[in-house]
């Protein structure tokens, strides 16, 4: 009898356990709400890719050449096709990319994307992008997009020389392109906090700490431009990131980037190299 | 320049998975703070403080200056800086180091997002012990450095730092926010800029302005650019037009109203200006100082703590000098429906220490905090933009009145358009609200400007906005922000309704065993008696 009873209470207490595990159901739920929030969000995205592949494959016709897409109106629909040059950052189901094509640029903000998918946007990755062309602080963008993969073909643009476009017009005709500047010589970004000069500032105005943007001067033909490590393009861990807290004043280097605009041309810098 | 038009919404997932996360770590429980009898000044102690700054290297260089002048006054403590250019990135670590334990020991906050950090059990230091202490409190006998006493802290600044009923914050800057008008515009369309400005002037104004020669140029500036009215933060503009209209947006206790008839009628006259090409947003166009710089704006809505961006003659520039518009510029309080009794937000970073094990530390970390509402640091600070000293001791002081009155002495230091923007607040303190704070509030905030912002964006793109698409809206917002459980994020507890038939059969199994026990027992009892006998 008492052999049962112990058997009895052993077997009552690891259902007890069980019960106990299954009162922590509150917690748990918590975190399944988040998840199954963060998987339904997730399959609305891919349910707008599916909705986005099947107009496509019936509206393959209303593909936007890159001059089409230059001569929309803002705030009107745009569709085109591009191929993914740089990612720039993804939060919340929402990717930011840079694309290109043999014509031109595109800068594809807030795009709705799940973090799987965007882990496929690698560069060379074409995409078909349907959004609303919008331009913020002069910066002509692809806004609240969805896009799809289109398997096959890839492209990486070769960087466009534009070193001598610097201070012109013209330069806005390749915005968003992935480029090259040569033979500039890095000039003064500001002072520390002793009254040095120093070569580069975190943030415009050396108000940052590591990790925040890098701001830098560089002048060609007796005119000086300011260029952009943007953090969350290139963060503290790059390669340009270093190069360039590494720079000095009166160095030749040569860049490579994106023509972002910020109210006038803002270069956001991927690669810097000092010249020998 | 950085975009942060979307960050937000990552801190909000990340602010809705918070409960769980401290969930995971309830085990680690720290102990309520108590005030040490006496600061041990044997130790050494280092401090870290998360500090925010506007993108303004003065402010960075103060904050360091105050942290010289606090060690050389306790060499015992040292004070390590980290910045921030924003708020969002703050919360963000700070609900990421709750977790591991690492937190700051003082750090820049909204009180929306303190709400968040207290769903963990005594991370952040309720601060009214600490008020009273004689010794090391406001005002407090064995202080280093002048401090206010809880009266001269402006008592509705401090009252924004009361959740639940403890003070969790102290005040560090308050602003509020401004309308920046061109008024060299504003009168060649033949009107006159009142002194508080009313929405239908505004929108009034906005319309006029919005006309277009023939050949598509805007008539008021001649260019192909104008965006008569951009609003910086949308949330603050649909807060402001609800209180001003005495119409829901939330109970204290968390209770979601702003899905009602008012913001409906908001959201259409926002739409017909838009319609009209009025009315745009920042996070649609871009800042509203470099439109109202170009002289492609008229009235620029945005913090008293973004003045020094504002005007022709601003320190702060962020376009080419040749688009700059000489013009004259105006500063007037938010619109409002009802000019007698105008009603605009207060905002502004508010201090609040973390607790750790070693209350030394929390003393230590207090008296930083403190030090931070001397008059030197709150004049220097207060004058860096168009912020308020947050105590009536720096506000009364003679170097504070002096500052002020020397408005348009230069476009640095005495920038006019920036003291106009501190005097706007200090007129207007008592004019000021705030809106309730909860386990949430930061959601239905980020909410209140998405319904303008996607209002906005519909109208431009040739959407009807019509009852449908209000619904739909309101569906789509509260499901977005999760609102529809804020019930939860309020309380915390959840009713776990009737037990499941499981359950029931375990109890059901456990009794009967313990009725066999107790059989048992009975029977043995029974039998050792007689066994006895």
């Amino acid at each position: 009898m008492k052999k049962l009873l112990v058997m009895a209470l052993a077997v009552s207490m690891a259902a007890a356990v069980t019960g106990c595990t299954g009162g922590t159901s509150t917690e748990t739920t918590a975190a399944t709400t988040a998840a199954e929030t963060t998987a339904e969000a997730e399959e609305t995205t891919e349910s707008a890719a599916e909705t986005e592949s099947d107009q496509e494959t019936t509206e393959a016709a209303d593909v936007m050449s890159y001059q089409e897409y230059m001569d929309a109106e803002l705030d009107t629909e745009v569709t085109v096709q591009a191929y993914v040059q740089a990612k720039q950052s993804w939060w919340e189901n929402q990717a930011t990319v840079y694309a290109q094509d043999e014509e031109g640029a595109y800068f594809l903000y807030n795009m709705a994307c799940s973090e799987e998918d965007y882990e496929k946007l690698v560069p060379g990755t074409k995409i078909q992008v349907t959004g609303y062309k919008a331009e913020w602080s002069g910066e002509v963008e692809i806004m609240d997009g969805t896009f799809e993969i289109i398997e096959g073909e890839e492209y990486i643009a070769p960087a466009l020389d534009v070193t001598e476009l610097l201070g012109t017009d013209q330069l806005i005709d390749h915005q968003n392109q992935f480029v090259e500047f040569k033979g500039l010589t890095v000039e003064s970004a500001g002072q520390d906090d002793s009254g040095n000069d120093v070569a580069f500032l975190y943030n415009w105005d050396g108000s940052g700490t590591e990790g925040d943007d890098l701001y830098f001067n560089a002048s060609y033909n007796g005119q000086t431009y300011t260029f952009t490590v943007e953090s969350y393009l290139c963060d503290s861990s790059t390669e340009v990131y270093s190069a360039v807290k590494a720079l000095e004043i009166g160095q030749t280097i040569d860049m490579e980037g994106f023509l972002y605009w910020y109210e006038g041309v803002n270069p956001h810098i991927t690669s810097v190299t000092v010249a020998e | 320049m950085k975009r942060i038009r979307n960050i937000c919404a990552f801190f909000l997932i990340l602010a809705m998975c918070f409960p769980s996360l401290t969930g995971c770590h309830g085990k680690r429980e720290q102990a309520a703070f108590t005030v040490p009898k006496e600061f041990d000044t044997s130790r050494q102690y280092e401090l870290t403080f998360w500090a925010k700054n506007d993108t303004n290297k003065t402010q960075t260089d103060i904050y360091k200056e105050a942290i010289r002048d606090f060690e050389n006054l306790y060499p015992n403590i040292t004070v390590n800086l980290r910045l921030y250019t924003d708020y969002g990135d703050i919360y963000n670590d700070v609900i990421t180091n709750i977790s591991t334990g690492t937190t700051p020991n003082v750090c820049i906050t909204y009180p929306d997002h303190i709400a968040t950090y207290l769903t963990g059990d005594n991370v952040v230091v309720p601060l009214e012990e600490l008020f009273d202490d004689e010794t090391y409190g406001l005002g407090g006998s064995a202080l280093l450095f002048q401090s206010p006493d809880q009266s001269q802290i402006v008592p509705q600044f401090l009252e924004e730092c009361s959740i639940g009923g403890h003070y969790y914050a102290l005040p560090f800057m308050r602003s509020t926010e401004a309308c920046y008008i061109n008024k060299t515009y504003v009168e060649a369309l033949g009107y006159t800029i009142p002194d508080i400005v009313t929405w239908d002037f505004i929108w009034e104004v906005s319309q006029a302005a919005a006309e277009k020669n023939p050949d598509g140029t805007f008539k008021l500036n001649g260019q192909e650019v104008m965006i008569p009215f951009i609003y910086k933060s949308t949330d603050n503009m649909m807060i402001q037009m609800l209180r001003q209209k005495n119409a829901g947006y939330s109970t204290n206790t968390g209770e979601v109203e702003i899905f009602n008839d008012t913001t409906k009628e908001i959201l259409y006259t926002i739409a017909d200006y838009t319609e009209n090409g009025a009315f745009s947003t920042f996070k649609i166009s871009g800042y509203p100082a470099n439109f109202l710089n170009a002289g492609q704006c008229v009235f620029a809505i945005d913090s008293t703590a973004g003045a020094t961006w504002m005007g022709s003659e601003a320190p702060l520039v962020d376009i080419a000098e040749e688009a700059l518009v000489d013009f004259e510029i105006a500063v007037r309080p938010v619109p409002q429906y009802d000019p007698e009794h105008p009603q605009m937000i207060s905002q502004g970073p508010s201090l609040c220490i973390f607790n750790k094990e070693d209350p030394q530390e929390v003393l230590a970390s207090w008296l930083f905090a403190q030090y931070l509402l001397s008059n030197k640091v709150q004049i220097a600070y207060s004058s860096t933009e168009g912020y308020v000293p947050v105590t009536l001791l720096a506000q009364n002081s003679p170097e504070y009145q002096d500052y002020l009155s020397r408005a348009g002495e230069d476009n640095n230091t005495y920038y006019d358009v920036k003291i106009q923007a501190s005097q706007l607040l200090l007129d207007h303190a008592e004019d000021t609200f705030v809106t309730p704070v909860f386990n949430g509030s930061a959601s239905l905030r980020s909410a209140a400007g998405q319904l303008i912002e996607e209002v906005t964006k519909s109208v431009r793109r040739k959407k009807e906005v019509d009852e449908a698409y209000i619904e739909s809206l309101f569906r789509d917002v509260t499901s977005l922000y999760h609102l529809d459980q804020q019930e939860t994020m309020t309380e915390g507890k959840t009713d776990l309704g009737p037990l499941p038939a499981t359950a029931k059969v375990l109890l059901g199994t456990l009794a009967v065993i313990w009725v066999f026990i107790f059989a048992y027992l009975a029977v043995s009892k029974m039998k050792n008696r007689k066994k006895s006998h």
